[in-house]
């Protein structure tokens, strides 16, 4: 295996790291460094597209490529960066709100897409970058300084939707658990198709309700579960408290990558191609006639 | 006798779904073959049954290229074409077809030669085979050939069946009989030349032009939305990706196509989008990423009137601000206008070299009449399309964003060296890392909206000049406008005034501005407000003198060119 620490980024940017003291998110990058340490990926081969957000951040504070895009959208580049070039590690990883919100439609189409990239959530269940307004996954009734009178929007139960959409693969975990937490991402990245993973993360700042505390009060580990049957999947995705973690459900089907045209003779990645100026040739010669 | 001479406009006119598209392509198609220049261009209503929608196909002895507003031969094919197509019709407009789709107050304005098509397909068995027989009285008017037709008939039908086959070489045949008799009766006199070069020339659409302009430069990623008038060149990809070995892929909307074409590039495809204007509204924000983010991107937009939904399958020249202005804060973008089918696919093939090169987005506008255009050119030359590539391999301490003297930095992509690659939509240092060092945030803004836009002004390409450069008189204009302009030129064929016609519209060179001064400019542009004249008037501080505007939707015809230079001219 290969040291967690070359994920370490030595470039002068990513030293200022802009998380507070405490935050979940540093547990998320420790994770992920073994993972991707433990599935012995090279800083060059693995892409991280980030939205906006606080998590979004992530590719600053860790040694591979990154795009840190916008808002929302960071699932459709993704996709296509994997499509690009299927050699490559893709993730696309967000907040609740990045993913859940601005990005929900991507997120509806990428499932019926099934690329094969993995899609982090940091779900910390508020949002933290623009100062504690609530998010999709905000509980009903906590007061926020933008809704002072309590959520009562339902809160967005993405599990539940990813399984109805009949979803590739689907875990949440919660980075208070490292080794079960690095054990599902890499599940994830090694799972062929669109790998949703909901991690809850306490914003210490922001949410004083979803603490480190509540979060290993309010969640159990599903024992004996199978991830091949959607509809128990379902039932453990509608549970609401405890809140189960694990691989909820798994489906194995071809992925985009695998369907599109441009890879079904040919797996040079995009970027090596030469155009085919011999169709060309044959249409421009097909218009000279019918 | 009505006689029709050198150059003769024939107009289809009927109900979406009635069919007119398969006499239109059969007579372009075995005109061409018969060694007539043709061109052809369509007006149709938003509306998939009904309404009436037009073709006009013009055939002629010389290369013609532009709309005119004419009508020699008519054909309807329902009530209700004629007024719609009114203030197109002449004395000398000959009407062909059945009385009852003729209006009565019309029937003494023009020359109505009664053609029993409905009687005449009834023979043949069934109405069905109504436009073959029209189809037939045309291209035997031209006294076209019938081998060519009975070839396409063949071709056309022959996965229906032999019988489907024989019944419309049999219905082409009555109706081409009824052609050439027309002719030998003298009710229609029409005198074309043919030319032996014209059949072994291509019939290309400007829908074509710019998807396989868009492969022989490279493309091999396009995501879309569909949006009338750009459509077609996403439906003609997806038609030919087994072939081009490409991903054509139709998405949730116009947001995740521009960001699919930004992550395609990003990994170091060549993606595009193609997209209308309300389409491309919802790229605005990727396309700010892509200027802070140096990420190429090619887009291809066909206009149509808005504002908002406006007329969706009409033309327009209207989005000129909106792709020159769109995008939060300030980047450098290139914007090219191809003025024929040949720019189409030599400029549209460079876009993705350019968009490589300079690492912005650059932006093809087309519109609805440029789309729908067709006309036979003569073989494209493969061998001038150079895919350049910029792309570089990483180094261990690789800088994304290296501050050089052009303002270009070294693009690597990851996956290709030793080096990671971080791009960043945030203010970033050379590293692709967050900053908000004053020093640096200062040089990244010059970095892109000042050295690189300077240095992409410097290599942009000159406007064609048609006519001598010490004429009085220039007209300017950009994109489609082209060849409706030229022939108008031609008919005037007056030196005091020459014609600057932009391709590459922005940036402009500074030479440009040398071209206009001590010159009575006249803009001609397809929009309300001459948002061209507006941004010579901002490149250079040069006024324009005379407006000539169309915004009707429809497109410039070359009468109405010269009825307005004419109001003009001294």
């Amino acid at each position: 295996m290969i040291s967690p620490l070359i994920f370490e980024p030595e470039r002068p940017g990513s030293k200022d790291i802009a998380w507070c003291p405490g935050c979940g998110n540093f547990g998320i990058r420790n994770i992920l460094r073994s993972a991707f340490a433990e599935l012995n990926l090279r800083p060059q081969d693995v892409v991280i597209i980030s939205g906006i957000g606080q998590a979004a951040k992530m590719p600053h504070y860790i040694n591979v490529n990154g795009y840190h895009t916008l808002h929302g959208r960071s699932i459709p580049i993704a996709t296509a960066v994997k499509a690009a070039n299927p050699s490559l590690t893709v993730i696309a990883e967000g907040g609740d709100g990045d993913m859940y919100a601005e990005g929900g439609n991507h997120l509806l189409h990428a499932i019926r897409r099934n690329p094969d990239i993995t899609v982090l959530v940091h779900d910390n269940q508020i949002y933290g970058l623009t100062k504690g307004q609530a998010s999709p996954t905000t509980m009903l009734g906590m007061k926020t300084p933008t809704q002072p009178w309590g959520v009562f929007e339902e809160p967005f139960n993405p599990i539940a939707l990813a399984i109805a959409l009949d979803a590739s693969f689907v875990a949440r975990t919660f980075m208070g658990y490292f080794k079960e937490s690095v054990e599902i991402i890499k599940k994830a990245i090694q799972h062929k198709g669109l790998a949703i993973v909901d991690i809850f993360h306490p914003c210490v700042s922001f949410n004083k309700v979803n603490t480190y505390e509540w979060y290993r009060e309010h969640t159990y580990w599903m024992k004996d579960h199978n991830p091949y049957d959607r509809e128990e999947a379902f039932k453990r995705a509608i549970e609401s408290d405890p809140l189960p973690l694990g691989v909820f459900y798994i489906h194995e089907k071809p992925t985009f990558e695998e369907l599109v045209p441009a890879y079904k003779r040919d797996k040079t990645p995009l970027w090596q191609r030469r155009p085919k100026l011999e169709e060309i040739r044959k249409i421009l010669e097909g218009k000279k006639t019918f | 006798m009505v006689e029709f001479k050198e150059d003769v406009s024939i107009v289809l006119g009927g109900a979406a779904g009635q069919g007119i598209q398969t006499v239109e392509e059969i007579l372009t198609r075995v005109l061409k073959l018969s060694g007539y220049n043709v061109y052809a261009n369509k007006e149709y209503m938003s509306r998939v049954r009904g309404g009436i929608n037009t073709t006009e196909i013009r055939v002629s002895s010389k290369k013609v290229r532009a709309f005119v507003r004419r009508i020699n031969i008519l054909i309807p094919f329902k009530r209700g074409v004629l007024p719609w197509v009114e203030k197109r019709l002449t004395e000398n407009t000959v009407v062909l077809g059945e009385k009852e789709n003729v209006e009565e107050e019309y029937l003494s304005k023009v020359n109505f030669v009664e053609v029993p098509l409905n009687e005449m397909a009834k023979e043949v068995g069934s109405p069905l085979y109504l436009n073959t027989i029209a189809a037939g009285v045309v291209v035997g008017l031209f006294h076209g050939d019938f081998e060519a037709l009975e070839e396409y008939l063949r071709k056309r039908f022959g996965s229906k069946g032999e019988e489907v086959v024989l019944k419309n070489i049999e219905a082409a045949r009555k109706g081409y009989e009824l052609g050439v008799k027309l002719c030998e009766k003298g009710t229609i006199g029409i005198e074309v030349k043919r030319d032996e070069n014209v059949k072994k020339e291509v019939l290309l659409s400007g829908t074509e032009a710019v998807a396989l302009g868009a492969v022989a430069g490279g493309m091999n990623f396009l995501s879309f939305y569909p949006m009338s008038p750009s459509t077609g060149v996403a439906v003609f990809s997806a038609q030919h990706a087994e072939d081009f070995e490409i991903i054509v892929e139709q998405v949730e909307d116009e947001i995740a196509a521009i960001n699919m074409a930004l992550g395609a590039w990003f990994a170091g495809a060549r993606g595009m989008v193609t997209t209308s204007g309300g389409g491309f509204a919802l790229m605005s924000e990727a396309l700010s990423l892509a200027g802070m983010a140096e990420n190429p991107v090619v887009i291809h937009l066909a206009q149509r009137p808005g504002p908002a939904t406006g007329l969706p399958t009409r033309t327009m020249q209207g989005d000129l601000n909106l792709v020159l202005y769109s995008g939060h804060g300030e980047f450098p973008r290139i914007i090219l206008a191809p003025g024929s089918i040949e720019d189409a696919f030599y400029l549209t093939a460079e876009a993705f070299n350019l968009a490589d090169k300079y690492q912005v987005p650059v932006i093809i506008l087309t519109d609805q009449y440029f789309v729908d255009t067709y006309y036979n050119l003569p073989e494209l030359d493969l061998s001038k399309i150079k895919v350049e590539k910029y792309i570089v391999e990483s180094d261990e301490d690789y800088k994304r964003y290296k501050l050089t003297e052009d303002g270009i930095s070294p693009r690597s992509i990851p996956g290709y060296g030793k080096g990671v690659v971080v791009a960043n939509g945030n203010e970033h240092d050379e590293w692709g890392d967050i900053t908000e060092d004053e020093e640096l945030s200062r040089l990244m803004q010059e970095k892109r909206a000042i050295k690189k836009l300077e240095t992409i002004r410097k290599n942009a390409m000159m406007p064609e000049l048609i006519g001598r450069e010490d004429a009085k008189y220039v007209i300017v204009a950009w994109g489609s406008t082209y060849h409706v302009i030229r022939e108008a030129l031609e008919v005037l064929n007056r030196e005091d005034i020459a014609f600057l016609h932009f391709k590459w519209v922005y940036p402009l060179p500074e030479k440009v501005k040398g071209l206009l001064e001590g010159k009575v400019i006249i803009d001609i542009e397809q929009n309300v407000t001459a948002q061209f004249a507006e941004l010579l008037k901002k490149e250079f501080g040069v006024e324009v003198h005379h407006k000539i505007l169309k915004y009707d939707g429809r497109p410039f015809s070359v009468e109405e060119i010269l009825d307005a230079l004419k109001g003009v001219l001294e």
